[in-house]
């Protein structure tokens, strides 16, 4: 393959990764907020069993994706940055005030009830942000004066398709998250919780499903050359739908053990309709990172850099794998901790 | 102001902000560990209590360090789009290794206090070393990008293209281990000195019982060996990283010692205000012919003074000043410490407490030691200007050009702010609320 479809996969890997988790990450934070409101205990509780140890994990996913950027497309970086700025710190400053006053409220019981509410609805929005910076790469907001380039923020903000992909990428964290929850309360026999969370996820899945559908079509009118591109991929869109709709089927599936549904399943095939899908919408972007003069070809590093980058993810990975089952065992497995939420 | 001029302050603060946790966090991670080895030694549950109440506050320090670090990252990008070009190309692979030392250290601490319980001691012991060593291994990885920074190499510039990237060469210039030496003895010297002043300001407290007096001395004894030893390393790799300047960078060192002729015998100028008119430092001490004799043990030894460089390539003045409240502090500190090992050494067959205007150098230490850390880092940064990549790419052409920056810098301070207020509240509250009494009596029951 050529090195810089590897590096291109290789991203798509990270990104794919860091969506999910980062989806899961932030939306557990509002549902741990939202359940302790409600005073569900049991819900919150779970939710932040998943969530104190998770975080910083999830957390260096979102740096390795940045910085993966910056080396394999160091010519792509400097312009999104420039572009992206105010999304990017905007994004920037949530992301502190979420992960410090999560860390915060761990630490101080009285205060508790006020700083997981800044937190959880501090994170809630950082998923839409990122996703909005998507439709201004696509095109169609963007200008040249000067030999600057600028994004028509008037435009930007009046064109449909940006609110479609912020309530998007809202839904998307909220389903993806109650999905998992409702996996992961069931696996430390927490029956109560995981018909919350699956009611959730039974809720949220049709949203989430509109809101991709209007995704695509608000785009229709801002990028018609993208839209041609989606019709030639048509075909993984119907693989990624079907896997949607038997994903979704899987939470009414009989099993003996929950009566109703079995999430495991259900959370499997959803993530693999969302890592369809997302391969479909990348590959109707390419080659283009920032439509229509930023190329993938004239951003890609050179020859040596590549190749000691990818050693080193080699090296890191053989590394880091046992870390990550170990951590895995732990925490998403072990019974005296899943069951802790009891207590 | 112009966008430069509000990179410059935006980025400097926050690397400024982001720097007070994390390095705390590199000095707190090894004494963890050095207290977890304690404890299964000596099979004391006092360093036991120590090891944990170390890491709770580890735990909300790392709650800023990690999301500040996010900032700085991707403020790179933002910021300075035109380093970052060049930084991708010859530089990237110190930044992508550095993401692994990050999920170490993130793994294992999670390990290690969400899993203390479900893992066994010895366990616990190589939980607490992957966690200090994936903070000291980050530390050495950034240092890496920015020793190249002051001494780039490892690519050829033709026509205005990169070309002949050698990454490995970038990763290990000249300059990278003197000052990675530096900077991890540094942070080691700062946390266990932070650490030794919070023990020295309870050991200050009339009304202790006997037994949290003990506790307290434990932990004073443990940190203050370290804070010596890392103090003494730190001279020397100080020393070593003047040397380096002195081989590396002359205008630099020229700068930070406000020498402006060249000359052989140069003489050591402490303090003082560098005055380009008079061609001197005003109103420093002066030591004859040190300088000479510290950059090469022999006072004839020539060094470059400012007058040998355009003007305009000097770095501002007042880094003379950072540079010696650095190493005023080095050796403020190494006195310190050494004069308390003294005390625990004559004393140590009669149970009398230290002095106490002993310990209120102690805790005064604490704080010194993360100005020693701010200033050291400031002239290290601004001491490069005008240059981002020394002699390569200026910070003007580094920078970004895009419009709102004066906003989003005080919306950044004001999160800064903030932040620092609640952190400091967090901590009081938390161990107030958690006293020591508490933890002694619970680990008593078990
Ligand atoms: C507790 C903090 C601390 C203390 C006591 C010292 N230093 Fe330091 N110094 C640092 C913390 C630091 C640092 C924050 O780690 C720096 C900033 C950038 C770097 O490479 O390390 C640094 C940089 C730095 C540089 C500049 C490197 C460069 O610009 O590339 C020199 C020449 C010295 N130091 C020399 C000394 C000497 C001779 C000391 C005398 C004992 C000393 N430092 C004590
Ligand atoms: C010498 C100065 C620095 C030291 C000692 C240092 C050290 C640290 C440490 C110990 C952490 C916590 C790691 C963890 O638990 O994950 C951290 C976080 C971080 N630092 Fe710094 N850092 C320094 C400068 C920088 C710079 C210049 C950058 C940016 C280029 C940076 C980027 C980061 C990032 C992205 C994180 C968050 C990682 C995560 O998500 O866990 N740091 N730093
Ligand atoms: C950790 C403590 C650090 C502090 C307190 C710090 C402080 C500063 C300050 C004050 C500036 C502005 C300089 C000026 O304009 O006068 C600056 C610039 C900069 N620093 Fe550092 N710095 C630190 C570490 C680092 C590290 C480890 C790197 C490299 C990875 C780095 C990279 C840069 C870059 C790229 C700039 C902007 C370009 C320039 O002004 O030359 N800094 N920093």
């Amino acid at each position: 393959m050529e090195p810089v479809y590897v590096a291109l996969l290789l991203m798509w890997l990270m990104l794919f990764t860091y969506a999910i988790l980062g989806s899961i990450d932030f939306g557990t934070g509002f549902w741990a907020m939202y359940y302790q409101r409600r005073q569900n205990d049991e819900a919150a509780k779970i939710a932040n069993n998943y969530l104190s140890p998770g975080w910083k994990v999830t957390n260096v996913f979102f740096v390795l994706l940045v910085v993966s950027f910056v080396g394999f497309f160091p010519g792509a970086a400097p312009t999104l940055g420039t572009l992206m700025i105010v999304p990017f710190c905007l994004a920037l400053l949530l992301l502190t005030i979420r992960s410090a006053f999560l860390v915060f409220a761990y630490s101080t019981a009285k205060y508790k009830e006020m700083l997981t509410l800044v937190s959880g609805m501090s994170g809630l929005f950082i998923p839409a942000i990122l996703v909005s910076i998507l439709p201004a790469a696509i095109g169609g907001f963007i200008e040249y004066a000067a030999g600057q380039q600028y994004i028509l923020l008037n435009e930007l903000f009046i064109s449909p398709t940006f609110y479609t992909h912020i309530g998007f990428g809202l839904c998307t964290e909220l389903f993806i998250a109650a999905l998992f929850l409702s996996d992961y309360a069931r696996e430390g026999g927490h029956m109560e919780t995981y018909r919350v969370y699956r009611k959730n996820a039974v809720f949220l899945g049709p949203i989430t499903l509109a809101f991709a559908v209007a995704v695509i079509f608000t785009l229709i009118p801002e990028a018609p050359w993208m839209f041609e591109n989606f019709l030639d991929v048509w075909w993984i869109y119907t693989i990624s739908l079907l896997a949607f709709a038997i994903g979704y089927s899987a939470l009414w599936w009989p099993s003996s053990r929950n009566g109703k549904g079995q999430p495991r399943a259900s959370f499997l095939l959803i993530v693999l309709q969302f890592g369809i899908a997302s391969i479909a919408y990348g590959s109707a972007l390419m080659p283009y990172f920032l439509y229509p003069d930023l190329t993938v070809h004239d951003a890609f590093t050179n020859e040596a850099m590549y190749q000691s980058l990818l050693i080193g993810y080699i090296i890191g990975m053989a590394i880091l794998v046992p870390v990550f089952i170990g951590y895995w065992r732990l925490f998403l497995k072990d019974k005296r901790y899943l069951t802790s939420a009891e207590k | 102001m112009d966008n430069v001029m509000l990179s410059r302050m935006l980025f400097g603060s926050s690397m400024a902000f982001h720097i007070i946790f994390a390095t705390l966090t590199v000095g707190m991670a090894l004494m963890i560990f050095f207290a977890e080895i304690m404890r299964t030694v000596k099979k004391d549950d006092d360093y036991a209590i120590l090891a944990k109440r170390w890491t709770k506050g580890l735990a909300i320090l790392l709650g800023v360090a990690i999301p500040t670090g996010t900032i700085v990252a991707v403020m790179l990008s933002l910021l300075w789009p035109g380093f970052m070009e060049v930084v991708g190309q010859v530089i990237a692979l110190p930044f992508q290794i550095e993401i692994f030392a990050f999920f170490l250290e993130s793994l294992f601490l999670a390990i290690y206090v969400y899993a203390a319980s479900r893992i066994s001691p010895p366990m616990r012991i190589v939980s607490t070393f992957f966690v200090a060593f994936g903070a000291v291994a980050s530390a050495v990885l950034i240092t890496s990008a920015h020793a190249w920074m002051n001494t780039p190499q490892g690519f050829d510039i033709v026509n205005g293209d990169i070309v002949n990237v050698d990454p490995l060469a970038a990763a290990l210039t000249p300059s990278f281990f003197a000052t990675s030496f530096h900077v991890v003895s540094s942070a080691y010297m700062a946390g266990t000195f932070v650490l030794l002043a919070i023990a020295a300001y309870k050991l200050m407290n009339p009304h202790l019982s006997q037994r949290e007096k003990q506790y307290h001395q434990k932990s004073f004894g443990l940190t203050l060996v370290f804070a010596f030893v890392m103090s003494v390393w730190t001279a020397f790799t100080g020393h070593d990283t003047t040397v380096m300047l002195y081989e590396e960078i002359p205008v630099k060192l020229a700068a930070a010692e406000g020498l402006f002729e060249t000359q052989s015998e140069a003489s050591l100028t402490i303090f003082g205000t560098p005055n380009p008119e008079a061609n001197e430092v005003i109103g420093g001490i002066e030591i004859p012919k040190m300088l000479s004799w510290l950059a090469d043990y022999d006072t004839d030894t020539v060094i470059q003074g400012l007058n040998d460089f355009p003007e305009e390539e000097w770095p501002p003045l007042f880094v003379h000043t950072l540079f010696n409240v650095m190493v005023a502090i080095g050796f403020f500190l190494l006195g310190v410490s050494g004069l308390g090992l003294l005390f625990f050494y004559l004393w140590r067959k009669r149970s009398r407490p230290m002095p106490r205007w002993l310990l209120g150098l102690c805790v005064a230490g604490g704080p010194l030691a993360m100005v020693g850390i701010e200033t050291g880092w400031i002239f290290s940064c601004t001491g490069r200007q005008p240059w981002t990549i020394f002699g390569v790419q200026t910070t003007a052409e580094a920078a970004t050009d895009s419009g709102n920056l004066g906003m989003i810098f005080f919306f950044f301070v004001v999160l800064y702010l903030v932040l620092l207020v609640i952190t400091g509240f967090v901590m009081y509250y938390y161990f107030k609320r958690n006293p020591l009494a508490q933890d002694i009596s619970a680990f008593e029951s078990v």
